[in-house]
């Protein structure tokens, strides 16, 4: 049984415009995607901006009411009845964001901020209480006399790991992390990375991983899948992905990264106008009418493509 | 070198806090020559948006020192009124981020057509447009007449670093200064733009100073690189050598913890220690020393100086001879 399970996920919202903000089309945001999450694996969501992957993780969560679609943690239903059901499953669930400087209160102390899982869900004295936080904090490398210090105190990596100590406060199973180093600078980008990895080991944890950055994406997932406008293009192992993809759209995403030898450039610019005229030529079969992704369908036990209707 | 274009010496930009002044910038040396693009690396804090901004006059509250020659003219002297003729006109600046370089109450038509009301008093407001319209599509918009009409919130990210990028050349600069120009952008809008400011910097003929902290983004564009740490510059190479056969162990930790640059799943290079900030720089010695305190204190030089190691390859601090990673132990005499 995986861990998680998302199926047909929709998030639509209610368009509104012209004549006195009167409903129009939806947007739909999150159209149809399903993918499973397995205990101890990293999946990876990746698409551009608009391409519905934050939406997707905000949804499984919670942050972001379903239109329709299951998800299911554990075998249980998240998406039946309301609070109540929900709790224990928030425990579980935890969310790293992407900007360290917005997602802390700045008017919290350390203490509070790391300690609000806790008290929502257990009961500790105010000393417990503390004694839990000193650890989460010496568990990310920061300084455990800091708890009552500030967030503006901290550079932006360690506010980072501040986010991180908050989310495995609750020993939870599954970390939802949307875009979590893009707001950092590179040799800061690599401890949060590593570090993302130590946890993950040590505590056996699930990440959902939401990034644009295929660098990034390739050295954490085991499995990605690939989003555009709402819809999954492809999806499968790194491996299936990066070494053998199908999908028109995947092809161009991957021809754009950038070559670290400037050796190759000019065989990765030929390769790159291959690859766009190819996009151009074949993108009336890859899209429908509407532009949108055909439904996947398996090529392989584990690799799967949003394959044109027919042919 | 004759075909410089621009060329800077011992720049110094320093601001006050509290009642000192601390150099953000501290003197930098450089060239960059026509038809060139000059990547400038460094990771927040290192001073290269501050060295973009003093090249281009744009800090009014830094003290400046050091000399500016753009074609041989003095810039660091030249009164603000002539500073004014030549900014826009033969030097265009491409700004990170698009929605706050526009201004969102004017049609990006009009804020081209600025540009050109500026520095070309004589052309008539139909060969302004023409003009503009000429831009547009230079920029690659499609449906440049369209386009001219919009605000700056109607279009994607991308079309608006297009319209910064278009009032940054509408004069045909002789020096482009991209100041991280993608990195609000998706890989594929990335990739176009980019590609753009190549195309333009070869039928413009002009030099590029490109700042970003993404060493892919200089992997693809640069002709030569020069790394930025604390507002000094620690080494400069032509963008193969410093790839193939970087020194300074600054440059040497950043290639090592990019993702891509290493095995799946391994274990990814961090630099010890943070960046220190600018009141508390170590003003004697080589500032990266206390990101490397394996490495033996007399490695160092007292006043660390660039060092020419190779033609055209300059390297601070002669620290870079002793340096080996952590766990490396095999002490790496010199250079090639």
């Amino acid at each position: 049984m995986a861990l998680l399970e998302v199926r047909q996920l929709k998030v639509h919202f209610p368009g509104r415009g012209g004549w006195f903000e009167s409903r129009t089309q939806p947007v739909k945001a999150v159209d149809g995607v399903g993918f499973r999450i397995e205990e101890g694996q990293t999946y990876g969501l990746v698409g551009e901006s608009g391409s519905g992957k934050t939406t997707t993780g905000r949804a499984i969560i919670g942050l972001n009411a379903l239109t329709s679609g299951s998800v299911t943690f554990q075998g249980q239903e998240l998406t039946l009845g309301k609070r109540g059901g929900k709790l224990n499953f928030r425990r579980d669930i935890q969310m790293i964001f992407q900007d360290p400087y917005s997602s802390l209160n700045p008017k919290k102390r350390l203490l509070d901020i790391v300690a609000e899982p806790l008290r929502n869900f257990e009961r500790l004295s105010p000393l417990e209480e503390k004694q839990r936080v000193r650890e989460l904090l010496e568990r990310v490398g920061l300084s455990p006399d800091s708890i009552y210090k500030y967030p503006h105190e901290f550079s932006g990596g360690q506010r980072q790991r501040i986010g991180i100590a908050r989310a495995i406060a609750l020993k939870p199973k599954l970390i939802i992390a949307d875009e979590p180093v893009s707001a950092l600078d590179l040799s800061v980008q690599a401890q949060v990375l590593n570090f993302l990895r130590e946890i993950q080991e040590e505590m056996k944890l699930s990440f959902l991983l939401i990034s644009h950055d295929l660098g990034i994406i390739r050295h954490m997932c085991d499995r990605i899948g690939i989003m555009y406008k709402g819809r999954f293009v492809e999806q499968g192992t790194t491996e299936d992905l990066f070494e053998r993809p199908q999908h028109i759209y995947t092809k161009r995403l991957l021809s754009a990264i950038p070559v670290m030898d400037p050796a190759k450039r000019e065989e990765q610019l030929r390769f790159r106008e291959a690859v766009n005229s190819e996009y151009k030529e074949a993108y009336e079969r890859y899209f429908d009418h509407d532009g949108l992704a055909y439904p996947l369908k398996p090529i392989s036990a584990t690799h799967e493509v949003a394959a044109p209707e027919k042919g | 070198m004759h075909d410089d274009l621009l060329s800077i010496e011992h720049l110094t930009a320093s601001f006050r806090i509290g009642d000192r002044y601390y150099a953000a910038v501290d003197d930098v040396s450089l060239t960059v020559r026509k038809n060139e693009i000059l990547a400038i690396v460094g990771e927040s804090g290192s001073g290269k948006s501050a060295l973009a901004f003093s090249i281009m006059g744009l800090h009014t509250r830094a003290k400046i020192e050091g000399d500016v020659r753009l074609d041989g003219q003095s810039l660091t002297r030249l009164p603000p009124s002539k500073m004014n003729k030549l900014r826009g006109r033969d030097m265009g600046m491409i700004f990170q981020d698009s929605l706050s370089a526009l201004n969102p109450l004017m049609i990006v038509g009009s804020q081209i057509e600025e540009a050109l009301v500026l520095h070309r008093p004589g052309l008539s407001k139909k060969e302004r447009k023409e003009k503009t319209i000429e831009l547009l599509t230079q920029v690659g918009i499609a449906g440049p007449e369209l386009a001219y009409e919009k605000f700056p919130h109607e279009l994607s990210g991308g079309m608006r670093q297009r319209i910064v990028i278009a009032i940054a050349i509408a004069n045909e600069p002789r020096l482009l200064i991209a100041d991280e120009p993608t990195t609000a952008l998706d890989v594929t809008i990335q990739l176009q733009i980019l590609d753009l400011i190549r195309k333009l910097k070869s039928d413009i003929g002009a030099g590029v100073i490109l700042i970003t902290h993404d060493l892919g983004v200089v992997a693809e564009m640069a002709d030569r690189v020069a790394v930025m740490y604390a507002g000094q510059i620690v080494e400069i190479a032509s963008l193969s050598t410093l790839l193939s056969n970087p020194q300074h162990p600054y440059t040497r930790s950043l290639l090592r913890s990019i993702p891509a640059s290493r095995e799946p799943k391994s274990k990814l290079y961090v630099i010890q220690g943070i960046v220190p900030s600018l009141q508390h720089l170590p003003r004697q010695g080589c500032r990266f020393r206390s990101r490397i305190p394996w490495i033996d204190e007399s490695a160092h030089e007292e006043q660390p100086e660039m060092h020419e190691i190779a033609p055209g390859h300059f390297v601070r601090c002669t620290c870079y001879k002793h340096f080996r990673f952590p766990g490396e132990e095999e002490i790496r005499h010199g250079a090639s």
